[in-house]
């Protein structure tokens, strides 16, 4: 099996722009791209952990929409992020651990991207000093 | 199911494996057939690309992030041809002569062992790189230890013509660094051993593995299998385990023998380990050049060591504590970071081990102790020293809180830096170093092999890798790999004529 995340489009790119603001300025094709990394990375894991994380953003959506009465999309970046920082810091294992891998999976997607090494000034080349010197 | 008939087969082809190929080589001369067997696949030169998200899923299990059965902990070991030595730094230390008298294995002695290691060193070009081809990066780690009155030693890397792409653990793009990929399997291959790639051992019968070659998926790097994809069943005098300290426990307790050995998949250690980076107010060379050239080593003092490290950008951004604008602005001055690896020492402990599903998956259980939890907050304390003193202006730690230390708080680390904020599932931790889970002892009940690697009770299989470990290395195994590797191969030329003969 392979997800598609697809069916939680909104509420991933939400907790993508909260944990990497800069995504927010993708256009569609870089968040095409970005998701096909994520979604390419998760086909390489068994079954249950793709279920677990379509799950989670599912749930995550949920407790935005029970404490703010907004889904995910529809909160500030501020306020995305103030829910996720709580959960990172829960006392629960299970919650931090899914925070942990959603962040991990933002950053899969964001900074793959040969876009965003560029941007951020990464400049590894295989030439190593001959192409700096 | 397809048959081979085969003398002796080696299960893995990293720094154990590889060297045993090498070393049982000469019973080809003698008409004997030696294969080994690798679960990864063998990639083209061209091939190695240094994009990050490609090469990590090309040569690493899991894309080098298997995830621990707590989840707080990720593993990265390579599974190609060479193994983890395709993706190191090519770090080449001689282990400690109080570590290796600390693990009491009758028989074993660290004269041999750095005998060995010596050995090994001259075989793969290892060597001191000149300080023209030393990094910012490093040379500030450098700076900054003898500015606080410590000195930093150079590691001995196993490079030859190197240019300094920076990319070591991507796979070198330049064929320069000397893992057994590039030195032992060759001559072996020369000499007449058999490496079968896309090979994965299932499990292990009476002088017997079983395995399943597997064609290539559309897309993906690397050589189809010289065996046609399927199942075999390969009959051999000896079998040799050499699939790291993952692999070879879980293999052993795949094929049922847990039964004869209590203590397989018991002790195992990995060296846990996380990132901080110090941001310099001008750019410093840290993406070129070889990304490893020194280290502080505590470990005996204070349980840990410290190395100059330079990653990749999606593996510093999940290695940096937290998300969000602060995250966000540290990478953008990816330029103008310097990076340091903070690595425990942690102690074979109970629970720590490796062990098998009723479905036969590979599980690793790993649970901080309060111990690592402290080494690792001593350390960040030193490596957070280290950046100011080498001029850092904002030093990321992950056992801050907050995780971001100013230049003016540099005399306060001792109260910003705690073991009390480390939180597993929040605090991202790595390891590299896998050891142990068949270790080295004295008999069944504490052990899984001799100090020669050979199973306890099964005169046919033994084991060449890291999973020998008795305990935790506190330093950079390879060479110490390489010289267990060579001493079961010496056993097995030794006992050959039992062997071959029964």
């Amino acid at each position: 099996m392979s997800v598609s995340l697809g069916v939680v489009r909104d509420p991933f790119r939400a907790l993508c722009i909260a944990f990497v603001p800069e995504s927010a300025e993708l256009n569609e094709p870089g968040w095409r791209e970005l998701e096909s990394e994520v979604e390419r990375a998760l086909a390489d894991r068994p079954t249950a952990i793709q279920k677990q994380m379509v799950l989670l953003i599912r749930i995550l959506d949920l407790l935005a929409r029970a404490r703010h009465g907004n889904p995910l999309a529809a909160l500030t970046p501020a306020a995305r992020r103030e829910l996720l920082t709580r959960l990172q810091d829960s006392r629960w294992l299970l919650l931090r651990r899914g925070v942990w891998g959603l962040r991990t999976l933002a950053f899969l997607g964001y900074y793959s991207r040969p876009d965003t090494a560029a941007s951020i000034g990464y400049r590894a080349d295989l030439r190593g000093w001959e192409a700096r010197r | 199911m397809n048959r081979i008939q085969a003398d002796v087969v080696i299960i893995g082809s990293g720094a154990g494996g590889g060297t045993i190929a090498q070393a049982l080589a000469p019973l080809t001369a003698d008409g004997k057939k030696v294969l080994v067997l690798e679960q990864g696949a063998r990639l083209r030169d061209d091939e190695y690309t240094g994009v990050e998200s490609d090469m990590a899923r090309a040569l690493y299990e899991d894309s080098g992030g298997f995830l621990t059965e707590q989840g707080t902990l990720t593993l990265a070991f390579g599974r190609t041809y060479g193994g983890s030595t395709a993706v190191y730094t090519g770090t080449s230390l001689i282990a400690p002569e109080r570590v290796i008298r600390a693990w009491d294995v009758p028989d074993l002695d660290h004269d041999d062992i750095a005998r060995r290691c010596r050995n090994f060193a001259a075989q793969n070009h290892v060597h001191l790189l000149p300080d023209d081809e030393i990094n910012d990066n490093n040379r500030l780690f450098e700076l900054g230890c003898r500015r606080i009155g410590l000195a930093a030693e150079q590691f001995p890397v196993n490079v030859n013509g190197c240019r300094g792409s920076s990319l070591c653990n991507l796979g070198c793009p330049n064929a320069a660094k000397m893992g057994t990929d590039r030195v032992q399997l060759p001559a072996a291959e020369t000499a007449g051993v058999e490496v079968v790639t896309r090979a994965e051992a299932l499990r292990i019968e009476e002088r017997a593995v079983i395995a399943r070659v597997s064609r290539p998926l559309d897309g993906e790097k690397g050589l189809p299998s010289a065996w046609e994809p399927g199942e075999y069943r390969i009959e051999a005098s000896a079998v040799v385990v050499a699939g790291g300290a993952v692999g070879s426990p879980a293999l052993l307790l795949r094929s049922g023998f847990g039964r004869l050995l209590p203590r397989l998949g018991e002790g195992f250690t990995c060296h846990p380990a996380f990132i901080l980076v110090g941001e310099h107010e001008e750019r410093i060379t840290n993406d070129v050049g070889h990304p490893k050239s020194f280290y502080l080593d505590r470990a005996q003092e204070e349980g840990y060591v410290l190395e100059t490290c330079m990653y990749f950008p999606f593996i510093t951004a999940k290695n940096l504590t937290g998300f969000g604008p602060d995250h966000s602005a540290l990478m953008k001055a990816f330029p103008r970071l310097q990076m340091i690896l903070v690595l425990a020492c942690d102690r074979a402990v109970p629970g720590n081990r490796v062990s098998v599903s009723g479905k036969g998956v590979t599980r690793v259980h790993y649970e901080f102790t309060p111990e690592v939890r402290s080494s690792l907050a001593r350390a960040t304390v030193m490596a957070a020293r280290i950046f100011f003193a080498a001029g850092a202006v904002r030093v990321h730690a992950p056992l801050a809180s907050p995780p971001l230390l100013t230049r003016g708080q540099a005399d306060q680390l001792d109260q910003k830096i705690s073991a009390h904020e480390f939180l597993p599932g929040r605090t991202s931790v790595s390891a590299a170093h896998l050891m142990g889970g068949c270790a080295m002892g004295r008999t069944p009940e504490d052990s899984v092999t001799d100090a020669w690697g050979r199973v306890h009770g099964v005169p046919w299989l033994r084991i060449g890798d890291s999973s020998l470990f008795p305990d935790s290395l506190e330093i950079n195994p390879y060479l110490t790999i390489m010289a267990l590797a060579d001493r079961t191969a010496e056993a097995l030329m030794g006992d050959s004529a039992a062997l071959f003969d029964s």
